[in-house]
């Protein structure tokens, strides 16, 4: 007989309020009108994002002091060994809803297409075709994008905090398999849309394999899939162990892909630019968090014995990418591409800090590789959101004109809304007064602390190149006499504003004032094994 | 009082703050705001100085935190400034010249229609040009640093439909990044080393570190120094620079912003007293754009690049006299005070010119100015003998000083020191003949005529203050001033008397400026009989010593071959086609759908190849 597993479901209650809120919205779906459907599903989802929030920062609340817990962890595996609800884990969550928040105001604004939702009306219909225009004519939206996005995010929330590989490659699947629907909804450009969600699929299938294969081998070596377990295995080992050392390639394979490091990248600049901007903000800001947290929890509680294993492979990881986006992004012609280059300069900064595997000094609280991360995570995937959220603005009669040609001159027909694009492009860029700064400096010191000075330097070095071409795009705004037809910015409506002034106002609040946070995350301790 | 240093700050940040959310309702009483902030922020300095000056030698350092910044575990910034002997001399050098800039450019950018955007951008530049010198921590000061670059990139293109106008901010701005780095790594080690970056604790604690820790502190400075003074090799894009409005010359790229790397060595000195190699370098690097910038100010005819390149090499004086440790430290702050203010003096004469010629820079179509613009030419005079160094004037105490310290260091750099200042001389003199003397050769439709008050009146009182300059001398008192922080200078040991050297330096000036006389006593030919033959020197001196052409060969070209190899990695071509085709899908999307399976596939295999590179990576790793 199979014993009832033994839940607390308090502490598991973030999962189940999202998850629970995704169904409702299915049945929503099925039960509502037509009319109705857009309006309920938007405050059904607000509702549920916040219910979760407010619910994820009590449980935080309510985590085992590191006292209990051990000395430098917070929090205890749960479920049966399938969850573990620690410090990070329970940051990452409440990062995740309100990335989700930010994103939904995004993907409910409906006042560029008329009075219509930047989603396509239906799916189905071939592109140009007059099926296509009567749904435009009737007004069919897909209100399905709210339980997609729901559903995404509670896989999210559990990728980031999975103790077996099992576990981990649901929440995988789980997150995916509605970001490929959600990429090829797009309203305008259909066409490339599509193109962008077979891709992510297929090449997101192909990495899932990967990392499966990477568990079957970690099984293999260790007897067991629990995180916990293998980390039991791998301290204890006596050879230099093959097994172990394919199995947490193909693990690396499987988790790099999601970050988008070099050479797994090749997915991020297609499909950020053919998925519709609400999207590609959510799936910027959020699934690269997950991935990062997941790919940290996986190699320091699991490999963490290991770790002058995989160090001087993951350094050259980081090194490429950040060279690598950050050189790239300046040949970009489209803000939206650019914007995924810069990304994955990113992930390079973030594989920076991760690599050194800093754990800080017990008993005290000081900016180790996970928190630093975590800090880095936030203020990325703010600015992120914000970011595509004015290209979300920036339009012409086709809609969005990513062409940074046309972005010409954005300066001086709307300085407040080129502005802000500026200030997000210092924050990527890592100037003073801007979160991003602070954001570099945290990765950077625990790199440094962790003795991975060379990375440091040739990070710093990186950050530079890409400056450039964040500032070349604030020179083209600003500097640049636009040529023809300028942009014709769209009156942006309540949500999109409010979007957009919370993102700036974050990243020069946590750039001028970043102590409570830094505090925050200092002290949300290392995984719990 | 001494506590109120952040009030500094905050008026001129106010000020900005005001004018850019104001909008175009405050266009027609805007500069007024911003000429007041400064000035209020001037009178709070120069009480705040009178108070230091009134209490006790071992008083007058007043730290004042606003609260922390921010914290990581033992590492902790505060968010704290220190009003002191040498921030004080700033506040004031930074107020004061900007005050007087700010009412200059009432007239000078009357007629522009963004008038109201350039004094807020001004008066960001004295909140952030304040917070670099107030600072008490090496972060706060990075602060500083990057709000003054990028108040300067946004003063450089100001004059946005000049396509050379966004250029030269867009080289601004990157070559100080490439100065950043230096900054940002050695605040990394700052951190590491001593687990904080506070200026005095750092300074304070250098001793405990070892002997490299210092000079690798000191060189990685100096590279933050470099890029931001514009000294060899980071100084091409001082001379672009000059493509923004000549108010912001004057200010920015000659009194102020530009000494700030001076600023930084000399509140470095702990970590430069600690070793002898970083100081050698500072030496080397100020000697080196003293000549370098002499060379430049020869060759251009254009009236603002040949004070930019005399700039360069003035601030090489005060980076030589830095690099001699104790001995010249209270010297280059010294220079540094009298340069700013005879340099924005001539600048601002400079711009009076232009203004008179339709904003014509080429000396070649000047000439005889001097009757058409009296005020200008009387305080440009006292400005050009400022520098030269005639005797009285302030030029000639503080780069006398400079050469008797030079020489005590090293006969050799002394000598080079001296010839500088001939060189000095000589391209003065050619840029007085060729504006003021021989013959009009004004073009067609240009009438000369004197500025306004406004304008003349700052260059009235800057030229004052560039003849009287020198009294910060009297008694010793600068070097007594600056003893807290600088340290006790010796009298250099001098192989021949002071007066002989005096005598000296007088005796090179005289040659260099007899040689301007002499060679632009005539008429100065046009610019197309000017181009045809010249020596190699000259030619070398116009295209600034190839700076650029080296730039773009080592540092420009790399990159962008490096660009073309990963983009040619990366997607071969689709990043044309996915963007083409995005504006015509109907007719493209049958080739599209074909192409796109074939992406597909090589994407897959670059993970594949990757995947391998990661498992052969973790193997080579382990089992080597």
């Amino acid at each position: 007989m199979i014993p009832a597993a033994q839940l607390d479901y308090w502490v598991l209650s973030p999962l189940f309020v999202v998850a629970g809120f995704a169904v409702l919205g299915l049945i929503l779906e099925a039960a509502l009108g037509r009319r109705y459907r857009f309006v309920v599903q938007t405050i059904a989802t607000a509702i549920g994002l916040v219910a979760a929030l407010v619910v994820s920062v009590l449980v935080y609340g309510d985590l085992r002091t590191p006292e209990e817990a051990g000395h430098v962890a917070r929090g205890a595996v749960e479920a049966e060994g399938a969850v573990t609800v620690d410090g990070p884990g329970v940051i990452t969550w409440i990062m995740l809803l309100v990335f989700a928040l930010l994103s939904l105001g995004l993907f409910a604004e409906r006042r560029f297409e008329a009075g219509m939702s930047p989603f396509t009306g239906r799916a189905a219909d071939i592109p140009g075709s007059d099926e296509e225009s009567q749904a435009v004519q009737h007004r069919l939206e897909h209100t399905e994008v709210f339980p997609l996005m729901l559903f995404a995010l509670s896989g999210m929330m559990l990728f980031a905090t999975a103790n077996d590989l099992i576990t981990m490659f649901v929440a995988l699947e789980v997150l995916s398999l509605p970001l490929y629907v959600l990429c090829a909804l797009s309203r305008r450009r259909r066409l490339i849309s599509q193109e962008a969600a077979m891709k992510y699929f297929l090449l997101g299938a192909f990495s899932s394999v990967f990392f499966l294969y990477g568990a079957a081998l970690a099984y293999g070596y260790s007897g067991s899939l629990n995180l916990t377990i293998i980390d039991e295995a791998v301290s204890a080992r006596a050879d230099s162990g093959g097994l172990l050392l394919v199995a947490m390639a193909m693990i690396a394979v499987g988790l790099l892909f999601k970050i988008g490091a070099v050479p797994f990248h090749a997915w991020t600049p297609d499909v950020y630019q053919g998925a519709p901007t609400p999207v590609t903000g959510f799936m910027a800001a959020a699934t690269k968090a997950a991935a990062f947290i997941a790919l940290m929890r996986v190699f320091f509680v699991a490999f963490g014995g290991a770790s002058w294993d995989w160090r001087p492979t993951f350094w050259v990881v980081a090194v490429i990418t950040m060279v690598f986006g950050s050189v790239v992004a300046i040949a970009q012609t489209d803000v939206k591409r650019m914007l995924a280059y810069s990304s994955i300069a990113h992930a390079g900064f973030l594989l920076v800090g991760f690599s050194a595997a800093y754990v800080g000094i017990a008993n005290e609280a000081v900016l180790t590789s996970v928190s630093s991360v975590l800090f880095y995570l936030v203020v990325y995937g703010v600015a992120t959101i914000g970011a595509f959220a004015v290209v979300s603005v920036v339009r012409d009669s086709a809609g969005e004109t990513t062409h940074l040609a046309k972005w010409t001159g954005l300066g001086q027909r709307s300085p407040w809304l080129a502005g802000t694009f500026a200030l997000f492009m210092l924050s990527f860029a890592g100037i003073p007064l801007t979160a991003g700064f602070i954001g570099k400096w945290g990765v950077f010191a625990a790199a440094w602390a962790g003795g991975t000075w060379p990375l440091v330097v040739i990070g710093v070095l990186a950050s530079a190149l890409a400056a450039y071409f964040y500032v070349r795009v604030i020179v083209l705004m600003f500097f640049t006499e636009p040529v023809g037809d300028g942009p014709t910015v769209a009156a942006p409506g309540v949500l999109t504003t409010v979007v957009i002034a919370l993102a700036a106002i974050v990243t020069v609040v946590l750039g001028v004032l970043p102590g409570p946070l830094l505090d925050i995350v200092q002290h949300a301790g290392a995984f719990v094994r | 009082m001494l506590e109120l240093s952040w009030l500094l700050i905050a008026i001129p940040l106010a000020g900005a703050a005001l004018l850019l959310v104001w909008g175009k309702g405050a266009d027609r009483f805007g500069h007024l705001i911003a000429t007041a902030a400064s000035a209020a922020a001037f009178v709070l300095g120069l009480i705040m100085f009178v108070e230091l000056i009134g209490r006790g030698a071992d008083d007058r350092s007043v730290t004042t935190s606003l609260g922390t910044w921010f914290e990581a575990g033992r590492f902790h910034v505060e968010f704290a400034f220190t009003f002191d002997q040498l921030s004080s001399l700033f506040v004031l050098l930074i107020t004061g010249v900007g005050t007087l800039i700010h009412v200059y450019s009432i007239g000078y950018m009357a007629h522009d229609a963004r008038r109201r955007r350039f004094f807020a951008y001004l008066n960001l530049f004295v909140a952030a040009m304040l917070t670099l010198v107030l600072a008490a921590d090496y972060l706060v000061l990075f602060l500083g640093w990057e709000g003054v670059g990028l108040a300067s990139f946004l003063l450089i293109g100001f004059w946005q439909h000049k396509e050379t106008a966004a250029a030269a901010a867009n080289k601004a701005f990157i070559m100080n990044r490439v100065g950043d780095l230096g900054m940002v790594i050695a605040l990394m080690t700052m951190f590491a080393t001593f687990g904080t970056t506070s200026i005095a604790a750092v300074n304070g604690a250098i001793d405990s570190a070892s002997g490299s820790t210092a000079t690798a502190l000191g060189l990685l400075l100096l590279v933050g120094a470099c890029g931001k003074s514009a000294q060899v090799p980071l100084q091409a894009w001082l001379l672009d620079a000059m493509e923004g409005p000549t108010p912001v010359s004057a200010l920015i790229h000659a009194a102020t912003m530009v000494t700030a790397g001076v600023y930084l060595v000399v509140r470095s000195a702990g970590i430069y007293d600690a070793s002898e190699i970083a100081r050698t370098v500072v030496v080397i690097v100020g000697l080196v754009t003293l000549l370098v910038g002499a060379w430049i100010g020869c060759a251009k005819d254009d009236i603002k690049k040949v004070l930019a390149g005399s700039t360069m090499s003035q601030i090489g004086y005060m980076m030589l006299a830095a690099g001699l440790g104790p001995a010249g430290y209270a010297f280059a702050i010294f220079h540094l005070l009298t340069h700013g203010f005879f340099k924005a003096n001539m600048f601002l004469g400079a711009g009076s010119v232009m203004h008179a010629m339709d904003d014509d820079v080429d000396m070649r179509h000047y000439g005889a100015l001097r009757r058409a613009m009296p005020i200008t030419f009387v305080t440009f005079g006292l400005g050009y003998l400022a520098i030269i160094g005639f005797p009285g004037m302030s030029g000639f105490f503080s780069k006398d000083k400079i050469i008797e310290a030079a020489l005590g260091y090293n006969t050799w750099i002394g000598l080079a020191a001296m010839i500088g200042a001939g060189v000095t001389a000589f391209y003065m003199t050619r840029l007085m003949m060729m504006t003021f003397f021989g013959e009009k050769r004004w073009r067609d439709e240009v009438h000369p005529h004197e500025s306004p008050s406004v304008m003349t009146i700052p260059l009235i009182v800057l030229a004052a203050a560039s003849v009287l300059g020198g009294a910060l001398y009297l008694g010793g008192w600068i070097t007594d001033w600056l003893e807290p922080i600088a340290g006790h200078a010796e009298h250099p040991h001098l192989p021949v008397p002071v007066i002989v050297v005096q005598l000296g330096v007088m005796a090179v000036v005289a040659l260099g400026v007899a040689a301007g006389v002499w060679l632009y006593r005539r008429d100065v030919p046009d610019r197309a009989a000017a181009d045809a033959d010249v020596s190699i020197v000259t030619r070398a001196g116009r295209h600034e010593i190839y700076t650029n052409e080296v730039n773009g060969a080592l540092v420009v070209l790399p990159v962008r071959y490096l660009t073309r190899l990963l983009v040619w990695l990366d997607a071969r071509g689709i990043d044309g086609t996915v963007t083409g085709t995005a504006d015509r899908i109907g007719e493209a999307s049958q080739q599209l759908r074909r192409t796109q399976t074939g992406y597909v596939r090589s994407y897959a295999l670059g993970i594949f190849g990757g995947a391998l590179l990661v498992v052969l990576g973790l193997l080579a790793v382990t089992l080597a």
